[in-house]
């Protein structure tokens, strides 16, 4: 199967691999999928407590091509975003962005779930509730 | 000079040898004729070309040529020899014995012998790929017609003691067949000294054409025979209908009488080779061998790299041409169920490659394959979450993981 120019580049070139301090408590933690299933995904934001805007992003996987560009893709986006903005991010959008065929669009949606369980992670920080 | 991407595949298929090609030729066009023409010199040139080949196939595995029985590739002689004794010896019995790391070609034969009311015990090997041989004997019953299985595995390499499990089977009046798609050609294989009853092969896989294989079936001690599964002008001796696919079983010939010829010199130098290529690439940190080391097909390793998933390994070595045991390629998100069931984690059998060295594989290839597959592995660890995890200490199946 062939990747696409987007696929690869990010593959090459993946953005903001990292690690964030998962203590700190404008920071917030996505782990998400399973060894087992051949991809795992980390993805960390950094929030302005003030502003309420992410100004960092960082991941790291484990996966194939496909799923290591949805991530790096996903903290592209997620910078510069308010917390509010990022919950919308939705898989398809991803899928269209990086031109995943079909069998790979559980990476998209695993990317969605990270942002959304990096975003849960950071609101019970602060004491909200998790929002679905 | 390097080309790229550099080929390390062939356990799926090889490259044709020239000398093959040279052979094939003439048969596609000047001597097209149909081998069963008996009655005109078309006919003759193609049928006299046709026991040629027949005995130079014969001679490799030390069989008589009329116990070759030229069929389109392993996968159709697979599925004649199991198929085709279930159907023969109804009357005997309906068990037949086989192994969950056989190819899909015999796994999948066999359920469908399940389908039709047979029934088939799947014997699992140990961790190493080798089968227990007490589970074997232990596995027979009176109903037991055929115990099937394969020589040396395609995934791992992992050379099965055939000598051993064919006294088994004649102890009990047991037929024996053996997929020796990858052994054949690459290791001695005799079917008189080893007592192979039916044996599947195929040309694609020792430098010969696509589109056309053998099924080895034993004509004396005991006589075996075979149900045909493609019915029509009664073709080899009635168990494989369909005009003889001529410039393939040229060519299939060609390829057996080479591999005859420098078999012993070729072994050696791929053995080295590949020695080479693994002992480098364990020197990478959490890095493993699948499959036993010392019964083991030349030219063939698999190693596993933990916390890297295979997938995302093989787009790192864009420059090579190998195979993954992690599936995120096919519908389903399984990986290899040969790895699997050697018992190996799923993480493991996600993060392993195969390489398959052959007959035009250089030394400046696996010097370039060892430091493109470090690099890639080091590159991939650093972007690991997994790897990052292993390194804090912290126990991998520990975690809660969020399954999807």
């Amino acid at each position: 199967m062939a990747y696409s120019e987007k696929v690869i580049d990010h593959y090459s070139n993946p953005r903001n691999i990292g690690t964030l301090n998962k203590e700190e408590s404008n920071v917030g933690t996505g782990l998400v999928g399973a060894p087992e299933c051949g991809d795992v995904m980390r993805l960390q934001i950094q929030v302005n407590e003030e502003s309420g805007i992410i100004e960092d992003a960082k991941f790291k996987t484990f996966g194939c091509g496909s799923a290591i560009a949805s991530s790096s893709l996903a903290t592209e986006w997620l910078k510069g975003k308010t917390v509010q903005e990022a919950m919308e991010i939705d898989n398809m959008a991803i899928v269209e962005e990086l031109a995943l065929p079909p069998v790979k669009i559980h990476c998209s949606v695993l990317a969605e779930d990270a942002i959304k369980t990096a975003i849960n992670d950071y609101r019970t920080k602060q004491g909200l509730e998790a929002i679905v | 000079m390097l080309s790229f991407p550099i080929y390390l595949d062939n356990n799926a298929t090889t490259p044709m040898d020239p000398r093959v090609l040279e052979a094939m030729l003439p048969y596609f066009n000047s001597k097209f004729g149909n081998a069963a023409s008996r009655n005109h010199a078309f006919g003759w040139t193609a049928e006299e070309a046709v026991d040629y080949a027949r005995e130079q196939v014969a001679k490799l595995i030390n069989a008589n040529p009329k116990e070759i029985i030229f069929t389109s590739g392993a996968t159709e002689a697979d599925n004649l020899a199991i198929k085709g004794v279930y159907e023969m010896y109804a009357r005997k019995g309906n068990h037949i014995i086989t192994v969950n790391t056989e190819h899909k070609a015999v796994l999948d034969s066999c359920k469908h012998i399940e389908k039709m009311g047979g029934e088939v015990t799947y014997l699992s090997p140990n961790e190493d790929g080798l089968i227990n041989l007490s589970d074997l004997e232990a596995a027979i019953t009176p109903k037991t017609i055929l115990i099937s299985i394969m020589y040396g595995n395609n995934e791992i390499g992992v050379l099965q003691p055939i000598e051993d499990i064919s006294a088994i089977a004649r102890k009990h009046n047991v037929l024996l067949h053996t997929d020796a798609t990858q052994a054949v050609g690459k290791v001695p294989v005799d079917v008189n000294a080893q007592n192979i009853d039916l044996m599947s092969f195929t040309a694609h896989k020792m430098y010969g054409p696509k589109g056309v294989g053998a099924l080895y079936v034993r004509r004396k001690n005991p006589r075996v025979k075979v149900t045909s599964q493609l019915d029509g002008g009664g073709h080899e001796r009635g168990m494989r209908s369909g005009t003889l696919n001529v410039p393939g079983i040229v060519g299939f010939g060609k390829a057996c009488e080479i591999s005859m010829n420098e078999m012993a010199e070729e072994a050696e130098k791929l053995s080295k080779m590949r020695d080479r290529l693994e002992s480098e690439l364990l020197h990478i940190e959490e890095s493993y061998v699948n499959g036993n080391t010392d019964h083991r097909l030349p030219h063939v390793a698999n190693i596993s790299f933990k916390h890297v998933e295979g997938e995302g390994l093989m787009m790192g070595i864009k420059d090579l041409a190998v195979s993954s045991g992690s599936a995120c390629t096919s519908a389903s998100l399984e990986p290899s169920y040969v790895l699997k069931n050697l018992g190996l984690d799923d993480d493991l059998a996600h993060s392993s490659l195969r390489f398959g060295l052959g007959r035009y594989t250089t030394d400046e290839e696996i010097d370039f394959a060892i430091d493109h597959v470090k690099t890639a592995v080091h590159k991939l660890r650093d972007m690991s979450p997994l790897w990052e995890m292993f390194k804090e200490g912290i126990d991998l199946k520990s975690v809660e993981w969020q399954e999807h």
